[in-house]
């Protein structure tokens, strides 16, 4: 009577393993290794990390906080980055550095045109939703610029953004004649923060939008095809019929797009900007969010879930250190000690090691079930 | 070593993932003999070939290489170079915005300091001594393809071998180049060294060889001396069956009727390109089957990369149907029907990393549009379905199609314009670097196509099957328009008196 | 068509670019003043900063006045050697980097051209410049630690955000609150870490020390924005700061809107950075001019602090930057 049970048991735990097996050879895996690390050496190091408290703000309404509530809250620009990066990076085989000047520019058109000429106006001098629209319009200008440097000019996408990189916060200075603006607006801080009688931080929501509306577009449009396609070789797909050049600028005004959201978000958090700091260095934790969820920076395919959770792992990341009280001139090392296993994890050639590692136990294992039988 | 072996391979085993690429396979070399490997696409030609160079590690086996005590472990290129074998590979691996010399030299100078003008001066001393026409200070993109491969050639030559190991050398090489190349072979022959030749031409592999060791899925089929091994058992050794008479093609040929008073498929007149043909017409009818034909780099690939808008037209008119249309860039002659199998299939037909499913619906995707892709559902149809009609050999059609053969790419890149079904299918060398069983299979399917009313241009460098397949053949020599032959004028000499020229007449 | 696009874009953003350049031409009889900046979008204490020099050393004044802005200091020694060449009265410094200035003030000395440091010294001999003015970094936190010890607490529970570790306004207002918890057990800091001047970095930190629940009711922010940062963590968890709030909040750089959070009574303590420079410079020149060496070699400007019990409505709009 015994017996078919073992059996199962058995055939249980080997299509478990299996499933293991098949997760460690995706994409994803990486990602999401590293985010299992981060939540288990959180969890020994202090189970209260992942309490999630509930509690009246400042303005009396009642809001969620935790640790787990900032790292959502706090990667909301992140990961809309890495969802526009992750297409750039497919298709151009490079990643835009000037993300971070360019969200310095969006969040400086969005204050222009509500404050007008006043930098400190009483009242909004236009709709918040015209603000945002031409926030949009200006990044993807950008964005365009980016792309035809690199499409039609065939700059390296480094290079070429490296423009917008050097110039973008000057810029952002020059479109509010170096002054400071100020909205003292509430309604205009609800995107960054919370809206009354909401517990949970709008930037969460945003990103989480801007995740199905990636998902529809990748389900309902041939982007996902295109973009890999010229990726992977430009020279044939454009024998197929595709445009490379129309898809890699494509793609840089899409990453437009996510720039205006992202500088949006930023500059709602404090009703201001510091053209200086704003979003500083947020390019490289976006190209390090593609890098984390495995794709190849030198292009062709990917893998959008992947990247997204790389931008959440990042930001728990920072949130631990920051939680662990890590001396701040020790920072950077560890956060640097932290990347270079991971991309020295996702590097082909170890992986092929990890390939041949499992393949030899794979064998030992069937050898050992065949001695058993 | 006894019996004059300077190699010998024992027992080699190889696996990948769910394939057993090599199994129990023997090889031996001989000093001073030129030794065939041959054997259908995936066969395990290469893979035996990349175990012996170090490129992949064996899983079982000896490997001896005379001078050595023992079996020798060669663990990477680079050991595999100093123990005395070097390659010259199908694909040329060498750095194309480096100078000739400096890819001869490339990995080989000792200690920091390198006296480039020797360097040089040597280089060229070689490249007179082989006749290839370069100088060693020239870019080597600059170079044709056929000459870049000499120049690996000779590399490897320089590198003062015991074994070389030829990986098809001459399947972008004119005949006059490959002639070139055999008497080098013959002459390092003469001096002692083994060369292993992997070719899928069978008249060249008379040619030059002395024996032919057969590789049949893996497995060795055996070891012959070329005087007792005639053609047709070798190939059917290859297929591990009787071969179809190649004669059974001619007669279905004879089926496709043209009907040349009628409106052509594609009228082409004083039509000229960006990559510097002269202006040409040309024209096709419904079920025809043509081909342009010409030496390597005579233009024919140019001409039909305009009638397609692979490259820019400077000039001239298209008339479908009668119906002047305006070609610029390749979507355009898609939408009109036409589909376009090109000439490198690495560089321009494979979207490497790609799944089998997405390269077979790619082309009709692009044609379907931006907002509607195919579901899933429907990708998988259409790929389970052309991998069965074309009998592609893959695991799934998930499989990336970076990791097919050479000849099941091929299939992929076909099935994909099949599936747009177009009215008239350029196909640029469809059979080059791939087996003998695909060959026929590919003719075959050209020859079916015409007769079911599609109008089907065919490229080939080699003339015997354009003669089977072509009912019309226009000849080409430095990128002009010489002649075109049809009916009792296509015989083999007639194609090489008009390509050759009127003063030769 | 795109390339043309594309080529319309480039030709935008350089116009764009040259926009923001531009600057006065040498004039005979007027002084002439070379002055080389940071750039100054940098922080909006250089805003403040070059808006001073801008309104100080004009035509009317009788200067004429060419500007240079860099935050790399090969380019400003660049730029310093071509006003050399161009034969400028004077040179008005904010060296970007202390190192490798020697050369082109030699140079500088040789061709009669005087040299005047401002906000920052260099790593340079004393005799190669008239003057330097500066801020006593470390005075100013020594100014706001003094002040927090006069707010007479049991305990300090200090939030320590810091400035991007390793310049100077860092070190300076880091330093006298080290020695300060050094020396006291009531005093502590419950966390110390860098927001690199950032607010949203400063608000991450302090949301952290929220969520661990640790207790504390010092934030001392070495700059406004950060500050700002913190304050924003604290109404997102009900905790009350400022006058009569359960958490003192202090700042750095006397930006005007800072000024008004302190006199609206939501932070306690802004130490001020004085960007005002100029007329230390103007008065230095017209002694020169005039024949008479500068008082002293080296100017530290007055710089003060301000208590939110105490700031007026006037404090706000002279200091403000």
């Amino acid at each position: 009577m015994s017996a078919p049970t073992i059996t199962n048991q058995k055939s249980f735990l080997s299509r478990i393993g299996a499933a293991l097996m098949s997760l460690v050879r995706r994409q994803i895996f990486i990602p999401i290794a590293a985010l299992v690390v981060l939540i288990v050496f959180n969890l020994i190091a202090d189970p209260s990390f992942f309490a999630i408290k509930i509690g009246p703000n400042s303005a009396g309404d009642m809001v969620l906080s935790g640790y787990l509530i900032t790292i959502l809250d706090n990667a909301s620009e992140l990961v809309i980055l890495a969802i526009g990066m992750t297409l750039v990076t497919a298709a151009s085989g490079g990643q835009d550095i000037s993300v971070g000047s360019a969200i310095a520019i969006a969040g400086s058109v969005t204050l222009r045109i509500l404050c007008g000429t006043n930098s400190r106006p009483e009242v909004l001098q236009a709709p918040i939703i015209v603000a945002f629209l031409v926030c949009c319009v200006v990044a993807m200008l950008f964005g365009a610029f980016n792309g035809a440097l690199v499409a039609y000019l065939k700059i390296q996408p480094m290079v070429a953004t490296l423009i917008l990189f050097t110039a973008g916060r000057s810029i952002a200075a020059w479109i509010n004649n170096n002054e400071l603006p100020i909205i003292s607006d509430a309604a205009f801080g609800y995107y960054g923060n919370f809206i009354p009688g909401i517990p949970v931080p709008t930037p969460i929501f945003i990103a989480i939008a801007c995740m199905i509306a990636i998902f529809l577009v990748l389900k309902f449009t041939n982007l996902g095809l295109y973009t890999q396609s010229v990726g992977i070789n430009a020279a044939s797909s454009r024998l197929n019929g595709l445009n490379p050049e129309q898809v890699k600028f494509m793609t840089y005004v899409i990453l437009g797009l996510c720039v205006a959201v992202a500088g949006f978000i930023k500059v709602s958090r404090f009703s201001t900007i510091n053209y200086s700091v704003v979003a500083k260095d947020i390019e490289m934790d976006a190209i390090l969010a593609v890098a984390l969820g495995g794709n190849a920076l030198s292009g062709g395919k990917f893998n959008m879930g992947a990247s997204i959770l790389g931008a959440y792992v990042i930001q728990f990341l920072t949130t631990t250190l920051f939680k662990f009280n890590v001396v701040s001139t020790a920072l950077p090392a560890y956060k640097a000690v932290v990347v270079i296993i991971l991309v020295v994890l996702s590097a082909p050639a170890v992986k092929e090691k990890f390939g041949e590692l499992r393949k030899r136990m794979a064998s030992r294992k069937t050898a050992k079930e065949a001695e058993a039988v | 070593m006894q019996d004059g072996a300077i190699l010998k391979m024992r027992g080699i085993c190889k696996y990948f993932p769910g394939v057993k690429a090599l199994e129990e396979v023997d090889f031996t070399l001989r000093a001073g003999e030129i030794h065939a490997l041959m054997g259908e696409n995936g066969a395990g030609k290469s893979t035996l070939i990349k175990v012996l160079t170090g490129v992949y590690g064996k899983d079982a086996g000896e490997i001896h290489l005379i001078g050595h005590d023992g079996p020798i472990n060669i663990k990477s290129p680079q050991d595999a170079q100093n123990a005395g074998i070097s390659t010259v590979y199908q694909e040329i691996t060498l750095c194309p915005n480096l100078t000739v010399a400096e890819n001869m030299y490339i990995g080989r100078t000792k200690g920091a300091i390198t006296n480039w003008k020797k360097i040089n001066a040597d280089s060229q001393k070689l490249l007179d001594s082989l006749g290839i026409p370069a100088k060693s200070t020239q870019q080597l993109a600059s170079c044709s393809i056929a000459v870049q491969q000499m120049i690996a050639i000779a590399r490897a030559v320089d590198m003062e071998c015991k074994v070389l190991i030829l990986d098809e050398p001459t399947s972008s090489l004119d005949e006059q180049e490959v002639a070139k190349l055999f008497r080098l072979m013959l002459d390092l022959k003469q001096r002692g060294v083994g060369i292993i030749f992997v070719t899928h031409f069978l008249d060249q592999v008379y040619e030059v060889s002395d024996r032919i060791t057969v590789l049949r899925d893996g497995k060795l089929v055996g070891e012959f001396i070329i005087e007792d091994l005639p053609r047709v058992k070798l190939v059917s050794k290859m297929l591990g069956k009787d071969l179809d008479d190649l004669s059974d093609i001619k007669s279905e040929s004879d089926t496709a009727a043209v009907d040349e008073s009628s409106v052509p498929v594609l009228e082409a007149e004083q039509l000229a390109s960006m990559a510097g043909i002269k202006p040409f017409d040309f024209r096709i009818y419904k079920g025809e089957v043509n081909g342009f034909t010409g030496l390597l780099g005579s233009g024919r690939s140019e001409c039909v990369r305009a009638i397609f808008g692979a490259d820019k037209t400077t000039g001239g008119t298209v008339k479908m149907n009668g119906k002047e249309v305006k070609i610029n860039k390749p979507i355009d002659a898609m939408k009109q029907g036409i589909g376009y199998l090109p000439e490198d299939r690495k560089r321009d037909g494979i979207v490497g990393d790609l799944s089998v499913r997405e390269n077979i619906i790619l082309a009709l995707q692009v044609m379907k549009g931006f907002f509607k892709p195919f579901t899933r559902a429907q990708a998988e149809a259409f790929a389970d379905e052309y991998i069965k009609l074309l009998d592609i050999k893959t695991a799934s059609s998930d499989t990336p199609i970076k990791s097919l053969s050479g000849g099941n790419q091929q299939k992929v890149i076909l099935a994909r314009w099949l599936l747009t079904n177009p009215n008239y299918l350029i196909l640029d060398e469809p059979t080059r670097g791939i087996d003998i069983g695909t060959k026929i299979d590919i003719q075959k399917l050209v020859l079916k196509l015409a007769a079911q009313g599609k109008s089907i241009t065919f490229i080939s460098s080699e003339t015997d099957e354009m003669l089977r397949t072509c009912s019309r053949l226009v000849v080409m020599r430095d990128r002009k328009v010489v002649g075109e032959l049809k009916g009792e004028d296509l015989t083999q000499s007639k194609i090489m008196t008009t390509i050759a020229g009127g003063d030769n007449q | 068509m795109k390339k043309i696009i594309a080529l319309l874009l480039a030709v935008v953003m350089v116009f764009a670019l040259c926009a923001c350049a531009g600057g006065a031409k040498k004039d005979d009889g007027v002084i002439s003043v070379g002055i080389i900046n940071n750039d100054p979008n940098e922080s909006g204490y250089r805003t403040a900063n070059d808006k001073d020099m801008k309104e100080t050393f004009t035509a009317e004044n009788g200067y004429a006045a060419e500007f240079f802005y860099s935050l790399k200091n090969e380019e400003q020694i660049a730029a310093a050697q071509k006003f050399v060449q161009d034969e400028v009265d004077y040179l008005l410094i904010s060296a970007a980097g202390t190192a490798g200035w020697d050369t082109v003030l030699k140079d500088a000395q040789d061709a009669g051209i005087k040299v005047i440091l401002f906000d920052r010294t260099i790593d340079a001999d004393p005799s190669l410049y008239e003057a330097s003015i500066v801020s006593d970094m470390a005075k100013e936190g020594q100014t706001a630690v003094d002040w927090l010890a006069g707010q007479g607490l049991d305990a300090y529970n200090v939030i320590h955000i810091q400035g991007v570790m390793g310049s100077a306004a860092q070190i300076g207002r880091t330093g006298a609150l080290d020695t300060m918890v050094a020396e006291n057990d009531n005093w502590n800091l419950v966390t110390q870490q860098t927001a690199e001047w950032n607010a949203e970095t400063a608000q991450q930190i302090v949301q952290g020390v929220i969520d661990s629940g640790a207790e504390f009711n010092v934030i001392y922010a070495e700059n406004d924005d950060m500050a700002k940062g913190a304050v924003a963590a604290l109404d997102k968890a009900n905790i009350s700061h400022g006058v009569d709030g359960d958490v003192i909040i202090m700042g750095f750089d006397c930006n005007k809107w800072a000024l008004e959070e302190l006199l609206a009574g939501n932070w306690n303590y802004d130490g001020q950075c004085n960007p005002f420079q100029a007329d230390y410079i103007d008065t230095i020149i017209k002694d020169l001019e005039a024949g008479k060496a500068p008082a002293e070699k080296v100017v530290i400007m007055d710089e003060k602090g301000f208590d939110a019990a105490t700031i007026t409505q006037e404090d706000v709009d002279q200091y403000g930057i």
